[in-house]
């Protein structure tokens, strides 16, 4: 039953001084799906993954990464995890003192003892297979407009081969067509790779168009999951004024017509 | 793990058969490698003995391996263009069809080889480089000279602009940086200057007590400090304090674009940043290297009445009489101009921050080393001149 869920949390609660940003929350990841999560601002998305990945205290709960509890393994059996996952921040977080290439081998450089050329080799395809050329390589981050920024930082998620794909806001600053060619992008590299996502968005295009399934968080807990059918079934005020608000772009609409035609 | 059966061959008329296994991923990438490199370089070995070659073709059968990721799918494909650089054909069985399209993706990239242009390390090559980094610290000087000159100028233009609208100076501002850059920095200020005239102060006394000259200690540490040690002091520990807290500031300013924005908005960067920043140091140094050169003068004589046994009393008689208001004035005219070449550098270097975290650290530290040289030589040059006019 476990091998088929690739991340799972329980009663996860965390906050900063006396605001619980998580409470008692449960989720589950399963393997090989697009997992989108979304919800308000502040409603504590970031920091369910900044908890889940360590960088934040949780104050109660269980995590398990591959069927492992983190609290019950060592550091090294850690940090083996920690290698299968791969990470994309919003903002890229690219090392601005190094190029693009090195940024991309510098987790090849510590974890994997190859040879410089197959470095090269493998950093180059990876920035193919994110749609740059090889000649951005020796860029600075700094040279670097907003969409490249962020193929360049999935590109150095993918580096090490995770199987475990962790997004924070892929599309989010990038014009319509740049997002509709991120979110094909994802989603072909998680056919080929067979990677499992766990994809924080707001980006309702995106929703509809590469996630399996959708988290919606409310309160500091999920409040529904499910497919994007099961979200415009909802009551939940949230999710109504999401799914089937103003913005919503006729997401409602567009899935019924599509459901008549097949 | 399936550890030493990653990949196995035999040779067999004519054909090269590898039987690939275990985990074909990131972690084996490096053993892997070596693998298939030494079974490339058996092929060419096998062809060269035997005439006629006996491996005309390679089969790699993948039906035992686990795991495929995007190294293992790369090191096949550099494979079949490595055979076919020989002319030699490679077939695969046994691939399942999802690490097929893994390797249709590895297929389509990377197609012109990354050449390896590592440079040679000849030694025609090493001179040039030397030639070339000395070359360009020298036309840096230059450039520095130029920009630094341009930003006297900007900041003179937006002075006196300033002088003709006073409303456009920014008060709150200049308040605000005369608060960190002055007040705050006096107990530090204080405690380095005192603790400094009382080491000169003992060193006089232990020395010129061989020649029973302990009452001229007074006139050194007088004379000394307030001609040269206080102003010195003070503007050094001035560039190091506030000359990289300034460089910082703007340099981060100017990363995040905060500084293109005020120029969208209409304002001079220069005007608003810099310029109360200039001139709130052009005040404040005088006013520290008063209160350093005090604070020198008190400790030369504490030490001068518990080391020295020299009564307080004396002590303020002596430098009543070994100094004069011609020392005071030397020492306070050098205060401003150091605080103009401490801010402007400062400024300027910030300015020059480019996108990243590193160029902020390498900025910060020009600054303050360009700084206290500039200090230094501005110090000589103004002995120069005073000993030239008799002061």
């Amino acid at each position: 039953m476990s091998s088929n869920i690739i991340m799972r949390t329980r009663d996860l609660s965390a906050g900063f001084g006396d605001h619980l940003v998580l409470n008692g929350l449960s989720l589950d990841v399963r393997r090989g799906e697009i997992l989108g999560v979304v919800g308000g601002s502040g409603a504590g998305k970031s920091v369910l993954m900044r908890t889940i990945l360590g960088l934040l205290p949780k104050r109660s709960g269980h995590i398990e990464i591959f069927g492992e509890d983190l609290d019950e393994i060592d550091d090294e059996r850690h940090q083996t995890i920690e290698r299968r996952l791969g990470i994309m921040f919003q903002q890229g977080a690219l090392f601005s003192s190094l190029t693009v290439l090195q940024n991309i081998q510098f987790q090849m450089r510590e974890n994997l003892h190859i040879s410089q050329r197959l470095a090269d080799e493998m950093a180059v395809s990876k920035l193919e297979m994110v749609g740059l050329q090889a000649d951005d390589g020796a860029k600075q981050p700094s040279e670097l407009s907003g969409g490249m920024t962020k193929r360049v930082a999935l590109a150095r998620a993918l580096a090490l081969d995770p199987e475990f794909l962790f997004l924070d806001e892929p599309t989010s600053g990038l014009d319509p067509i740049s997002a509709g060619e991120f979110d094909d992008l994802i989603r072909t590299l998680q056919k080929t790779l067979g990677l499992s996502v766990f994809m924080i968005t707001h980006d309702l295009e995106s929703l509809y168009a590469i996630t399996d399934r959708i988290a919606v968080l409310a309160d500091g807990r999920v409040v529904l999951t499910g497919a994007l059918e099961d979200m415009l079934k909802s009551d939940h005020p949230w999710v109504k004024s999401y799914f089937q608000g103003k913005r919503s772009g006729g997401i409602a609409a567009r899935l019924e017509r599509q459901k008549q035609r097949s | 793990m399936n550890k030493g059966a990653l990949l196995s061959g035999r040779f067999n008329e004519g054909t090269l058969e590898l039987v690939a296994g275990g985990s074909w991923t990131a972690v084996h990438a490096g053993e892997l490698e070596e693998l298939i490199d030494q079974w490339l370089a058996r092929t060419g070995a096998e062809n060269g003995e035997s005439g006629p070659s006996p491996a005309r073709q390679v089969r790699v059968d993948l039906g035992r391996v686990d795991e495929f990721d995007t190294y293992g799918a790369w090191l096949l494909e550099r494979l079949r263009r490595s055979l076919r650089a020989r002319e030699m054909e490679m077939h695969i069985t046994g691939l399942p069809g999802h690490e097929r399209e893994l390797l249709q993706t590895m297929h389509n990239v990377n197609q012109p080889m990354p050449t390896e242009g590592a440079p040679g390390h000849s030694p025609v090559r090493m001179i040039r480089n030397a030639m070339q980094t000395v070359g360009r610290a020298m036309s840096g000087i230059g450039a520095d000279l130029r920009s630094f000159n341009a930003m006297l100028g900007t900041l003179s233009a937006a002075f006196v602009r300033i002088l003709l609208q006073p409303r456009r100076f920014r008060l709150t501002s200049a308040v605000h940086q005369l608060d960190r850059v002055g007040w705050r920095a006096v107990p530090i200020i204080l405690l380095i200057t005192f603790l400094i005239g009382a080491i000169i102060a003992q060193q006089g006394f232990f020395h010129f007590r061989k020649f029973g000259a302990d009452i001229y200690v007074v006139d050194m540490v007088g004379i000394l400090v307030l001609r040269e040690l206080g102003v010195l002091l003070v503007a050094i520990m001035v560039a190091g304090r506030s000359g990289s807290a300034f460089t910082a500031e703007l340099g981060s300013m100017k990363m995040r674009e905060e500084i293109d924005a005020l120029k969208t908005m209409g304002f001079d960067p220069v005007e608003v940043l810099i310029l109360p920043r200039v001139l709130v140091l052009i005040v404040a140094l005088p006013m520290l290297t008063f209160l350093g050169s005090m604070a020198a003068l008190y400790g030369g004589g504490l030490v001068a009445w518990l080391y020295g046994g020299m009564d307080p009393d004396i002590y303020i008689e002596r430098l009543k009489e070994a100094i004069n208001l011609t020392h005071f004035k030397v020492g306070l005219i050098k205060a401003p101009f150091m605080g103009a070449v401490i801010g402007v550098l400062a400024c300027m270097e910030g300015l020059k921050v480019r996108g990243s975290a590193a160029s902020l650290g390498q900025q910060t530290t020009r600054s303050v080393v360009k700084s206290i040289f500039m200090v230094i030589v501005l110090d000589g040059l103004f002995a120069m001149f005073f000993a030239a006019i008799g002061m």
